[in-house]
């Protein structure tokens, strides 16, 4: 796949960056301001498909990139999945029980685990929808070659 | 609770095994099907409403869809004929029927009349959801932890229809 001319790139990179900050801000304050795991998550996967689109890439390492992506997806939903678990030996010893402290409201440590839910879905939605990206980028290469 | 759904569940895993070992399709799609109902039974059981309709709607979708597709493509296995086997199984069905029905009145009569939904759920979230949850934002605080499982089916919804999108097009490409 080429890349697109250098006015487009220089944009690219500098609007992926912001658009990659402001998903990780959307993810990590999930608990405070309107948004969560699953908005900022399809934020920060649009910042990687912007890059991608603008600056092309190999076909080799486009393959390398989806078997990441891929990997830390299955990681995030089993992160969760202990996350979850561990509440069944804490405290009242139900899923998804709520076992860290709550902390001060308004602060971006509060809420007990339920930032942590927030970060994993997060990153979970972003590498899932970079992966099916990826995938059908790679489908089009394989079948152009 | 935990009895009936560990009964629930060996229900559920000795369908499955009788879906896979089963020797025509028709039954091994309705031994899925109880797969899928006492899914819907367990998250009902467990207070995740939301994913308990969405697992009913899919699953019912799903499985008039293989059994359509069985029906037409192995018509000719199943001539009906009429003898003791299929009396008692005709007699069953009136007897399921009508169980159904009453069950179903006595289900309604305990209902909130037309209009005027229940708020024994809504309340509790309204007036604990902050003090529970520690959390400002409410809508993060009822997904994540009053309605957790409901986001954690989100998330593997997610995570299937990856994994189905892999496989299919691997399947192709490597065509």
């Amino acid at each position: 796949m080429q890349g697109l001319s250098i006015i487009v790139k220089k944009v690219a990179q500098i609007m992926s960056a912001l658009i990659f900050i402001y998903g990780a801000y959307i993810i990590t304050h999930g608990h405070l301001t309107p948004g969560g795991g699953f908005a900022g998550g399809a934020l920060v996967a649009g910042a990687f498909m912007l890059l991608i689109l603008s600056f092309g890439a190999r076909f080799l390492a486009l393959k390398r990139e989806k078997e990441g992506s891929s990997f830390i997806e299955s990681l995030a939903v089993l992160l969760v999945l202990c996350l979850a678990t561990g509440g069944l030996f804490v405290g009242s010893l139900t899923f998804f029980h709520n076992y860290l402290p709550l902390g001060q409201a308004g602060h971006l440590v509060s809420a007990g685990l339920i930032p942590l839910y927030n970060i994993f879905i997060g990153i979970e939605v972003a590498a899932a929808l970079l992966s099916i990206f990826l995938v059908l980028i790679i489908y089009k290469e394989e079948i152009s070659l | 609770m935990e009895l009936l759904l560990s009964f629930i569940i060996g229900f559920m895993v000795i369908a499955a095994v009788i879906a896979i070992k089963a020797r025509d399709l028709l039954s091994a799609i309705i031994a899925q099907g109880f797969v899928g109902y006492g899914l819907v039974i367990c998250f009902l059981l467990l207070r995740a409403p939301d994913l308990a309709i969405v697992q009913i709607v899919v699953e019912t979708m799903t499985l008039v869809i293989m059994v359509a597709i069985v029906l037409d493509s192995s018509r000719e296995e199943l001539q009906i004929r009429f003898d003791a086997r299929q009396a008692f199984t005709m007699v069953s069905a009136l007897i399921f029927m009508f169980l159904f029905i009453l069950f179903f009145r006595q289900a309604t009569a305990s209902l909130s009349p037309f209009g005027e939904a229940s708020l024994r759920m809504s309340e509790a979230y309204i007036y604990g959801a902050y003090e529970q949850t520690g959390s400002l934002n409410l809508v993060t605080g009822i997904l994540f932890d009053f309605r957790g499982y409901d986001t954690l089916g989100e998330a593997t919804v997610l995570f299937t229809a990856v994994m189905g999108v892999l496989t299919i097009i691997r399947l192709r490409g490597k065509k």
